[in-house]
């Protein structure tokens, strides 16, 4: 039997984006527009055609983008894998390694993996765990009566929970969140796509108002409506086609079980609590790529809340547990003299949330050589999904195998 | 102080499973489910124990004291009925009786810049208006 991995097999080809919308501003488009203008232009970058795709892996739904109604909306010729990761934003970094894993299977050979986001009329994510009442609920569920009573509905205060332990066992401060959003605004500055653009001082940042401490507005990540989408082949394909390959080197999702539903419960063990529930994931993802994080040049992680890029920097390696507040107060994740450079984009703090997507699209244009914010000689990129409850997900991916 | 949230958030959906837990709560009892074959601890209840996979439940009635293992101070209102209830202090609580069983809960009665995490508390009991419901929060113990 063939060797079982999915390492440098397949290369994203193309990605593409339509204009980034504060949220409620991207109508009269529908989210199925968005979503498919995304497809096109990624496929426009990779010189493929809608006739080319067979596949579609997805996470969190795609946010709406259903196979059945693209498919006859585009004009898909056949539609040979469709597929997506459980749960919601976490899966965003594994919906490439989904797209790997149908490919290498030979179920499929040109994968479309997208976000598109609009969010419901009126509606936000902020009550998204809210039985009824909220602007955005989901269904009540007997789990969900053991918090919904306290008003613990948002995720925002979910993690600010999380973070709360974090200052408490390791001396983490708001100072340490609070460069975590600036130097995430300063990488958005220089950006056409980025919503916010102003410099923000530490001034401007303890002046903001406090949402769930000790989150105040600026640690959390913007709410937006657009599409992101990108395509993934083989590698053998990818050779030929217009743009150079950006190889799937290494992808990894899941949890530990006891992470489980995570911010929904709290009821993980002590020596998770106050993480990003990534560990695990990324002991397989390191291990798989054959790589670890020294060898990584530009990490795009997940920032939905700025706490939690703090634990995702620990939990990847990029420094010891509990050190990560004092790690980023050096500068080391500054584009400019950082030791490993974080969401060069703008991240979905400041550039746009399309749930993390944007993350991937940042990726390929660091390993393409094309991106606004470049790093100097980037050749491996780590991207994350999450955190979440159980999946939460990651990326390896490299310029050259 | 620390304010509570509207009541109309207490809003059960129970299963066979969850249900004895909100029985015991109506009574103003605090219990946890536990394996009755490897007698492991867990919540929220749930049908099999995560240890050994036994279906079978046994209730213990805990004391109700606990401390406070992290938290967060709501500031914003999530929905237009919670405005009244600002701020209120949503934390979660370990049992002592029942270490490393963790409660999502309201702590109440106290200045919201006096919560630390570590802080002893113990349970009090709100009743639902017009319904048979009853709620936990914790105040300082």
């Amino acid at each position: 039997m063939a060797e079982r991995t999915i390492k440098d097999r397949t290369a994203i080809v193309g990605v593409g984006a339509t204009t980034f919308y504060r949220h409620g501003q991207s109508e009269p488009h529908t989210k199925m527009e968005l979503g498919c203008r995304a497809v096109l232009s990624a496929l426009a970058d990779a010189g493929l055609s809608v006739d080319d795709v067979d596949g579609f892996a997805l996470y969190s739904g795609g946010g709406g983008f259903d196979t059945s109604l693209a498919a006859q909306t585009l004009g898909i010729p056949e539609v040979r894998f469709t597929a997506g990761l459980t749960g919601g934003g976490g899966g965003a970094a594994g919906a490439v390694g989904l797209a790997a894993a149908g490919i290498v299977s030979g179920q499929a050979d040109v994968v479309v993996s997208l976000m598109t986001l609009q969010q419901p009329a009126g509606g936000r994510f902020g009550s998204a765990f809210a039985n009824k009442g909220g602007t955005y609920s989901a269904p009540p569920s007997p789990e969900k009566d053991f918090i919904v009573h306290s008003g613990l509905m948002g995720p925002g205060q979910m993690f600010a929970i999380l973070t709360q332990r974090h200052m408490h066992e390791y001396g983490t401060t708001r100072e340490h969140l609070a460069e975590v959003a600036i130097s995430t605004r300063e990488n958005a500055r220089n950006r056409e796509s980025a919503l916010m653009r102003t410099e923000m001082t530490v001034e401007d940042y303890f002046s903001a108002r406090m949402i769930s401490e000790p989150f105040c507005l600026f640690d959390f990540c913007l709410e937006c409506d657009g599409a992101v989408a990108v395509v993934t082949t083989t590698a053998e394909r990818a050779r030929d086609l217009r743009q150079p390959p950006v190889y799937v080197t290494a992808s990894a999702h899941g949890g530990a079980g006891a992470w489980g539903q995570a911010i929904t419960w709290m009821g993980m063990p002590d020596e998770i609590f106050a993480s990003s529930g990534h560990r695990s994931v990324a002991t397989r993802l390191w291990e798989q790529a054959g790589l670890g994080p020294h060898d990584v040049d530009v990490a795009l992680l997940y920032d939905h809340f700025t706490g939690m890029v703090l634990m995702q920097l620990e939990d990847y390696g990029f420094c010891p547990i509990g050190e990560s507040g004092p790690f980023v107060a050096e500068g080391n994740i500054r584009y400019h003299g950082g030791t490993i450079p974080v969401n060069t984009h703008g991240g979905n703090l400041s550039e746009a949330y399309i749930i993390g997507f944007t993350h991937v699209k940042e990726a390929v244009e660091q390993l393409r050589g094309t991106a606004v914010n470049q790093v100097p000689g980037a050749e491996v990129a780590l991207v994350t999904g999450g955190p979440a409850p159980i999946p939460v997900s990651a990326l390896v991916l490299r310029s050259a195998p | 102080m620390a304010r509570t949230p509207p009541t109309s958030l207490v809003d059960l959906h129970p299963d066979a499973s969850t249900e004895p837990f909100w029985i015991a709560a109506s009574e103003h009892r605090l219990v946890c489910a536990r394996c009755a074959d490897c007698g492991t601890r867990r919540m929220p209840p749930s049908p099999f124990c995560p240890v050994c996979r036994s279906d079978r439940v046994e209730w213990d009635e805990l004391s109700g004291r606990g401390h406070l293992y992290s938290f967060t101070v709501a500031r914003h209102a999530l929905m237009p009925d919670m405005r009244e209830s600002l701020p209120h202090v949503i934390g979660v609580v370990e049992l002592d009786d029942a270490p490393g069983i963790r409660l999502v809960a309201n702590v109440v009665e106290v200045a919201v810049d006096a919560v630390v995490i570590g802080m002893p508390l113990e349970v009090r009991w709100d009743d639902v208006p017009q319904s048979a419901v009853s709620v936990y929060r914790f105040v300082p113990s």
